[in-house]
């Protein structure tokens, strides 16, 4: 645990800096969370959850008492780097197509023993509250594909109407208002209030996405998944609740991943 | 029909068009999965998945490439949309126009369905010359009045861009506001003393 509390005392240490420095220049920085990010350096603390999820990965658990170490991720029984990299794919075992947050509740699943309803009721922290499993195991195996280049794979027909659907996904229009991903995400140096929103019809912005998932939430506290980021940007565009590994929330993220190929992975990033 | 047959039409089927079935996928029906990806939740129903026909025409990256006709009768539909008030009463109250337009609450799930609604203009417009927190997705609207006028017409033209911003451009990414009912009349008389109110900060 020493990593944890060095790592609270520099994000406390950061926090209190960053007040001195805004009531001291009296502005506002046009991003002060590239500032704090720069300042935590190493000390991402996804890192916590990163460490958890190694743990939970490697334990024998849940009703068959057995860990998720031959969980097949794509590149084989076992294999977990790079891995993240090059999901969603398509899966023969299930003959369908599986982001990583899917595939990891498959093995929890056949391997573990544990029940769909246990992993997916609420697959997100709670504000405040102890992180998921789910979003510890995510960070894990995201971090073992730092530097990996993301490599979504388009070689089966299932993979390729994944794409088609989720491209036509992005551009859907729908609800009261009348909001589509392309809404706020279809060019370039575009804001909501401060925040800037990446261009997800080019290669360059959904790299800057698709790289930086999972991500730990400065706003938040705490790390925030793919499948989290998805649910959240339908959640504003006034839709119902987007349920959690359902076939939209694949295909949206194979749209993502597929155009942001070549990118190289960086999660869990640090994120507004 | 025999199972048999059945086969026979599937195998002729996946035989007969492999770029029929390329292009089908390029316009992928959404339909089958739609559904069963949501849950209802809050004041978010199921409902809000199926599209009205102007949603079906804007779901496209180029909704500009649209046929000129198609374009003319969506604004043409969307400005007989517009109810103006019937007192011609145009302005309300820019202190209270300001409040609505600063606030982003309003029909998520995550919202309560009590509460009053906003009309989060400052998402993506600038307003008010003091407001630096604006985004850049609309058009900045700082010293509205002098820009536009303060004439009838483009008191009416105003009105109907916020009822329902399709009148004057078809597959507007703006919410109807009056249209889809988010806001109420009153409210949009508010926002109106905002961009047109000599008094406003957007003019003065």
């Amino acid at each position: 645990m020493a990593v944890g509390s060095s790592a609270a005392r520099r994000v406390a240490a950061t926090l209190a800096m960053l007040a001195l420095t805004a009531a001291w220049t009296g502005s506002v920085a046009a991003d002060p969370f590239a500032t704090y990010r720069e300042m935590l350096g190493e000390d991402n603390p996804a890192e916590l959850a990163v460490a958890r999820g190694q743990e939970l990965w490697n334990t024998p658990r849940g009703p068959n008492n057995a860990s998720l170490a031959d969980c097949d991720l794509g590149l084989g029984p076992g294999v977990v780097r790079g891995a993240y990299a090059k999901l969603p794919r398509y899966f023969a075992d299930t003959g369908s197509v599986m982001d990583f947050e899917t595939r990891l509740v498959h093995c929890m699943i056949s391997i573990q023993g544990f029940t769909r309803h246990e992993l997916t009721e609420r697959p997100f922290s709670e504000r405040g509250a102890r992180q998921t499993d789910l979003e510890v195991l995510t960070a894990y195996v995201a971090a073992q594909s730092r530097g990996a280049i993301i490599d979504v794979p388009q070689r089966v027909r299932q993979e390729r109407e994944s794409l088609a659907r989720g491209r036509a996904l992005f551009y859907r229009r729908a609800g009261p208002y009348d909001f589509a991903c392309a809404t706020c995400h279809s060019a370039e140096h575009r804001r909501i209030r401060l925040q800037e929103l990446p261009d997800l019809t080019g290669a360059e912005g959904a790299r800057s996405a698709f790289e930086h998932w999972p991500a730990y939430r400065i706003s938040q506290g705490a790390v925030r998944t793919m499948q989290w980021r998805m649910a959240d940007c339908v959640r504003q565009q006034r839709l119902p609740q987007l349920v959690f590994g359902s076939q939209v929330s694949i295909d949206l993220i194979t749209y993502l991943g597929v155009l942001a190929k070549g990118g190289a992975m960086d999660a869990p990033s640090l994120r507004r | 029909m025999p199972a048999g047959q059945i086969v026979v039409l599937i195998l002729l089927g996946l035989a007969g068009c492999g770029s029929a079935r390329q292009a089908q996928a390029e316009t992928a029906d959404l339909t089958p999965g739609i559904r069963s990806s949501f849950m209802p939740r809050g004041q978010a129903g199921l409902d809000r998945l199926e599209q009205s026909e102007m949603q079906r025409l804007c779901s496209r990256a180029q909704p500009q490439e649209l046929p000129a006709r198609v374009k003319q009768r969506l604004q043409r539909e969307a400005l007989d949309s517009v109810r103006y008030p019937e007192d011609r009463r145009w302005l309300g109250d820019w202190q209270r126009g300001e409040q609505i337009a600063q606030s982003g609450v309003g029909l998520q799930y995550s919202d309560s369905a009590e509460a009053a609604r906003g009309g989060n203009c400052y998402a993506c417009h600038q307003i008010s010359g003091t407001e630096i927190a604006f985004g850049t997705i609309g058009p900045s609207l700082y010293r509205y009045r002098q820009r536009n006028g303060d004439s009838i017409d483009s008191m009416r033209r105003t009105w109907a861009r916020i009822w329902n911003a399709h009148a004057f451009n078809a597959c507007s990414p703006m919410p109807r506001f009056g249209d889809a009912g988010i806001l109420t009349p009153d409210q949009i008389r508010d926002l109106m003393a905002l961009l047109l109110d000599p008094q406003s900060p957007v003019n003065r």
